[in-house]
């Protein structure tokens, strides 16, 4: 088949992986494999789990997935280099930092505070992420060179991750519950969290698919593109911005999920060719997909324990990454 | 609480008439009779030295003399060490260690986990008591230096660690501090009424969320009161549950931190929990937390710090 005429299909086959593993989300539990079908009406305890507890979380992990595999789609587009994944401007340390913040104050002097047990953990993790990318283009004096911005992203995460560092040592009994959150989990996502996410979610996608012609021109060079007379300037601040939206609503929800964002665009550029605007599309599609079913794993496979996600998807998506890299290396086609 | 000072008060009686007399006899017998020396580790039992003791690593640990400068690795140990009225012979102690509240006088050598070598070195100590994970014992171990492996994680291993203690320290209150815990414990379980036993209790140890199952030391106590845990020892001491096992299983009572109890009501279908729907939730402060989460002498205090929450907060 042509494989341009291939994205639209690929785009399909993942919405309905994803709807079947929606409805496979509501059946698996702490109780194993059950179904909610036959609980009837006599079972408001089971009902009341799977429509409160089960369906968000696993539409919630599909959200957060896809706003990671967006977000991974931006970046690697924006700094041209395939290895670029959403905690390149340093919002994953800011989250961090800001949770580690917000857990060592609550601790010392929760009654205080009444502003930051409203802001809670999920919004201290937005505010460090979104904090942290703007230091980082403080840094950079703004995003016109890109090998600066990458620098200043780098030097910026290890800086805030190196604070965090001083905090949990400060403040031993905020380890657990960082590591919690570093790990990256969908159990405590709700309905209100998936309803941010969707919003900012959608949000992101127009926004970044209208601009991605732009991913299109950086692709041939920076002059190239600087002379097909797109404002580049203004429309690179524009998909920074959507970056980090994008980072920090997924990260402030679910914590750090490593991998996600870096091997989703990677995921669909091995099935098909296609344009910026396609791939931001698919890779939120396969990031939603990836993150789904790695939270139905988590929680199936040591019910009623689980295990962190974040280190699912990495075993997922980094062995198929590894194995294709693998079949295209001896194919010699890599 | 009051538990607690019981034990320190009348460790630190024994200790000043215990002490002397023993070393004084010990050195006239050593004197006039030799014989009788050589059966002293019989008559006298733990406080004979020279010791050899074996560790929770099993490597024997040789000590010619009663240790009189220690370094202490972890909180539950220094607080061992206190308790078994042998405070004034620590020398550090790692930074998490803040009781009795003697004990912030002293160096702090790090972490358990990251101790400063140095630091310890330059202390001079005659024993390092350190933890399991501790990747300083083989660096302090061929700097010279005398480590003893002792990490207490359920009532046995505190029970064990103590009597350890007591031996390596030379003194004999190791069973009266036992003792105590084991009675403070009884009685917090005692104080309980009818009711508030059999209470169906979820402890969270922190908010990922991981709870304290029926397996953990704290799992234990509350089995000791009386408490029935919604965590079934098959788990394991502190699994990572899903949330919504816990939605499932619906708790009377819930027991947390002031840290890790932020928000809790508002996580997806927790509302409908009895605990949070009648308000039976527990919030123990930084301080509480400390001795909840502690295996060491306090536990009778932590005992108590359960009992009061389910006389007040139990259905």
């Amino acid at each position: 088949m042509n494989p341009r005429r291939r994205g639209p299909l690929l785009g399909l086959v993942l919405l309905l992986c994803a709807a079947v593993l929606l409805v496979l989300g509501a059946l698996v539990g702490s109780t194993g494999f059950d179904n909610p079908f036959a609980l009837g009406s006599n079972d408001p305890v089971g009902i009341q789990i799977v429509r409160d507890i089960r369906l968000p979380r696993t539409l919630g992990a599909w959200l957060a997935g896809a706003l990671l595999g967006l977000a991974g789609a931006v970046a690697q587009g924006l700094f041209r280099n395939p290895l670029a994944d959403p905690y390149l401007l340093g919002s994953a340390s800011g989250a961090s930092l800001g949770v580690a913040l917000a857990l060592w104050w609550l601790g010392a002097a929760a009654g205080s505070m009444p502003w930051l047990a409203r802001l809670g953990i999920t919004g201290a993790a937005f505010v460090g992420a979104v904090l942290a990318v703007l230091l980082t283009l403080l840094l950079a004096r703004g995003v016109q060179q890109t090998l600066r911005l990458l620098l200043a992203g780098v030097i910026v995460g290890v800086v805030l991750g190196a604070i965090k560092d001083l905090i949990t040592i400060a403040s031993a009994d905020i380890l657990q519950a960082l590591q919690g959150f570093m790990l990256g989990s969908t159990g405590l996502v709700g309905w209100p969290a998936c309803a941010l996410m969707a919003v900012l979610g959608a949000l992101c996608l127009l926004l970044s698919v209208a601009l991605a012609p732009v991913l299109d021109g950086l692709a041939l060079g920076e002059a190239t593109a600087a002379s097909l007379g797109m404002p580049l300037g203004a429309m690179r601040a524009a998909l920074v911005a959507v970056l980090a939206l994008a980072t920090g609503t997924a990260v402030a929800q679910t914590g750090l999920i490593a991998f996600v964002g870096l091997a989703a665009p990677h995921l669909v550029r091995s099935v098909v060719k296609t344009t910026h605007a396609g791939l931001i599309l698919l890779s939120t599609a396969m990031g939603g997909l990836l993150l789904m079913g790695a939270d139905l794993l988590a929680r199936w496979l040591v019910a009623p324990q689980e295990l962190p996600v974040g280190v699912l998807t990495a075993v997922l998506g980094g062995s198929y990454l590894l194995w294709l890299m693998h079949r295209r290396g001896a194919r010699g086609t890599a | 609480m009051n538990g607690l000072d019981t034990i320190r008060s009348r460790t630190g009686v024994r200790l000043r008439i215990a002490a002397w007399p023993w070393r004084l006899l010990r050195f006239g017998f050593a004197r006039v009779l030799p014989v009788l020396a050589l059966l002293l580790p019989v008559l006298l039992g733990s406080t004979a030295h020279a010791l050899q003791i074996a560790d929770q690593r099993g490597s024997t640990v040789d000590l010619p003399s009663p240790p009189r400068r220690i370094v202490s690795l972890l909180p539950s140990l220094t607080e061992s060490v206190c308790a078994l009225g042998a405070c004034d012979r620590l020398v550090g102690v790692d930074r998490y260690s803040n009781w009795p509240a003697s004990v912030a006088a002293l160096p702090r050598v790090g972490g358990g986990l990251d101790p400063n070598v140095e630091a310890i070195v330059a202390l001079k100590p005659d024993l390092v008591l350190a933890t399991e994970s501790s990747r300083a014992t083989g660096r302090l171990e061929s700097l010279g230096l005398k480590v003893m492996v002792l990490e207490p994680r359920n009532h046995a291993d505190v029970h064990r660690v103590l009597d350890t203690l007591g031996r390596v320290l030379g003194v004999d209150d190791a069973p009266a501090v036992w003792r105590s815990i084991d009675a403070s414990i009884s009685a917090a379980a005692q104080s309980l009424p009818e009711g508030a036993k059999r209470t169906r209790v979820y402890f969270e140890v922190n908010s990922a969320p991981y709870a304290a199952g029926e397996a953990s030391f704290i799992g234990e106590t509350l089995s000791r009161l009386g408490a029935r845990n919604i965590v079934p020892a098959s788990l394991g001491p502190f699994p990572k549950l899903n949330p919504e096992f816990v939605v499932r299983a619906d708790p009377d009572l819930i027991m947390v931190g002031d840290r890790s109890g932020q928000g809790l009501e508002q996580r997806p279908g927790w509302a409908r929990i009895k605990a949070v729907r009648l308000g039976r939730i527990c919030r123990f402060d930084a301080e509480q937390s400390d001795v909840l989460v502690r295996p060491g002498p306090r536990m009778g205090e932590a005992a108590q710090l359960m009992a009061r929450c389910l006389r007040e907060h139990g259905p």
